[in-house]
């Protein structure tokens, strides 16, 4: 097992993995901005380096001087949480090269599935139903385009091969609207990612997103851990999520949760990942699939009671899973919201002080948060400050839970998203279940809809 | 106990009303005690069990912490660009290329980080004399570490 691992992130996910790691007994090194010197994780680690100024770009992005600070701290293995560099093939293959391991799969998988395109193709390889499209990258030629969307049928969606998480994607609804669509959207890839290529997919019209959570070691032993209806998203982002997810029989869990099993023993898969998927008429469509740990982990932890962090850790230390498939049940219902430093209907983003701070509790309640009392919210990065998740028995218990909990939750000096949680959990078609992925953007809206 | 936690114990107590702050980890006990003018630095209760590389780093430590606790030179402070190992030589056992007094103008060449293999020379973006060098040959530096300070 590792004595040290530098925790190359921020926020509640660097706080995560740190717990993670002092239960295991292992050291952390806690690598940080100057606008993070004061950050909790930064406070409780072992040693902390100064990786660069506030913006990403210098920090949390900058390779050499993650690498630099593992070597000077004598770190055995590097966690790169998620965003930044945890899905970047680039970094993972540098920290291996420089002697250190990545916790997280290989970077040949990683650049595999970075490409949408080519994951797509592998999924299907492997049995993996995917989303009707262009099955591959689009032509150049507008006429061969045009041929190719035909086939499809509209309404579709322009995706960039190497986009993803909700970016660098557009509808298109008729042959009108569709040469102007690509080449923007082409436009926007090469700028956002460096790479024009461009797909198309059938665009559903009111899906569900659920995803399959996957646990995976270096002895080609491959475990589902049930799935997560991750709906409720506006701007591509997801704000609330929960697990079970509503009205999938638990033959057809088994079943689609086997076949991603069996995919990333296919592509010898290492660690953790989700295969997500767009859900409409009982049919589940692969869309993409996440190479790292993500941020509503914590709500398949509930149900499973298996933590996924140290899962990871044990995973990267090459230790072989020690649950088998059998082993994994799915017990209760949990939902996680996840706190923004905004304005609720407005979404504007929110930094600064925060004067008084009130953690929730009670039974059921884990809140998963670097924030404190007089902690100042730096407008560097991205907005969550925290996340709430709720237990219960049922999914009603669950919702009681939350809606209590949140009411409990002083936030003050700086917005946050909790009215916005409140209203959803008393939202009737919230409470209902099952709401498709435009649902909250129809909602947001209608609020904002001047009157 | 390694240089960076002690530097900051010694600003912790130097910044505040602390006379005297005592800690131990594990075998290690560190007390630093303020006094009228200077922070004296006392690393013991490891001493008597410590092989003598180990104690002489120890009194090395209390060397250079006592060092740090001086109040800084006036001047303007260069601060590390990047993490890394400082090293006052190009290579070891030559000169060093800076020394305290030595007068520097912008552009020349104060010390080398190393990271990740590479050897980097850091560079003086200002012109003056070198009133003080805060950091050890072959000492970890983090991204806004003070090196040295110009006058």
């Amino acid at each position: 097992m590792f004595e040290k691992i530098l925790i190359a992130n921020r926020g509640e996910i660097a706080l995560r993995i740190q717990r993670a790691c002092r239960e295991m007994g292992i050291k952390t090194v806690a690598v940080h901005s100057e606008a993070d010197a004061n950050a909790k994780y930064v406070k409780l680690a072992d040693e902390s380096v100064c990786i660069g100024p506030a913006p990403s770009a210098q920090s949390y992005l900058n390779i050499p001087a993650i690498i630099s600070a593992a070597e000077v701290t004598d770190a055995e293995a590097i966690h790169p949480g998620y965003g930044f560099l945890s899905e970047n093939a680039d970094f993972a293959e540098r920290v291996e090269r420089s002697g250190f391991v990545f916790i997280g799969p290989r970077p040949e998988t990683i650049r595999m599935m970075g490409d949408k395109v080519s994951a797509k193709s592998a999924m299907k390889k492997a049995g993996v139903p995917c989303v009707p499209g262009s099955n591959g990258a689009l032509p150049e030629s507008p006429e061969e385009v045009r041929a190719i969307i035909r086939a499809i049928g509209y309404p579709v969606i322009i995706k960039a091969s190497a986009g993803g998480g909700g970016r660098g994607m557009r509808v298109v609804h008729t042959e009108a609207a569709l040469s102007n669509a690509v080449i923007i959207t082409r436009n926007e890839a090469q700028a956002a990612f460096g790479n024009p290529t461009v797909y198309a997919e059938k665009f559903l019209e009111n899906p569900r997103h659920i995803e399959f959570q996957i646990l995976v070691d270096e002895h080609r032993n491959a475990i589902h851990l049930g799935e997560r209806d991750c709906s409720m998203q506006r701007r591509h982002q997801k704000i609330l999520e929960e697990a079970p997810a509503l009205g999938i029989p638990p033959r057809l869990r088994d079943r689609m949760g086997s076949r991603c099993a069996d995919a990333c023993r296919r592509i010898g898969y290492r660690g953790v990942g989700t295969f997500e998927f767009l859900f409409e008429k009982n049919e589940f469509y692969f869309i993409e699939m996440n190479t790292r740990l993500q941020v509503e982990h914590t709500v398949t932890e509930a149900i499973t009671g298996i933590d996924l962090v140290q899962a990871q850790i044990r995973v990267a230390a090459g230790e072989k899973l020690t649950v088998r498939q059998r082993d994994v049940s799915f017990k209760g219902h949990a939902i996680e919201c996840r706190i923004n430093a905004e304005d609720p209907y407005k979404l504007t983003p929110s930094a600064g002080r925060i004067t008084q701070y009130h953690a929730p509790g009670g039974p059921g309640i884990r809140v998963d948060s670097h924030i404190y009392h007089n902690y100042i919210v730096p407008p560097y990065y991205d907005s969550m400050i925290g996340k709430v998740i709720a237990y219960g028995d049922t999914r009603d218990q669950a919702i009681a839970r939350m809606r209590i909990a949140l009411s409990e939750m002083v936030v003050e000096g700086i917005n946050t998203n909790i009215p916005l949680h409140l209203d959803l959990l008393s939202d009737a078609a919230f409470l209902n279940g099952s709401t498709p992925i435009h649902y909250l953007e129809q909602k947001l809206a209608n609020y904002n809809k001047p009157s | 106990m390694d240089l960076r936690k002690l530097k900051k114990l010694i600003e912790l107590v130097e910044e505040s009303g602390i006379a005297e702050l005592e800690i131990t980890e594990g075998e290690e006990k560190v007390r630093i005690s303020k006094s009228s003018s200077a922070t004296q630095t006392y690393a013991t209760g490891a001493s008597a069990l410590q092989t003598p590389a180990a104690a002489s780093a120890a009194a090395g430590a209390a060397i250079s912490a006592s060092a740090v606790a001086e109040p800084l030179p006036e001047g303007q402070v260069v601060k590390s660009p990047m993490v890394g190992t400082f090293y006052r030589t190009s290579t070891p056992g030559a000169n060093p290329f800076v020394e305290i007094g030595q007068t520097v103008k912008v552009g020349d060449t104060l010390c080398i980080i190393e990271a990740m293999k590479l050897l980097n020379e850091i560079e003086s973006d200002k012109s003056g004399v070198i009133k003080a060098i805060l950091v050890e040959n072959g000492q970890p530096v983090e991204y806004g570490e003070p090196l040295f300070v110009i006058e």
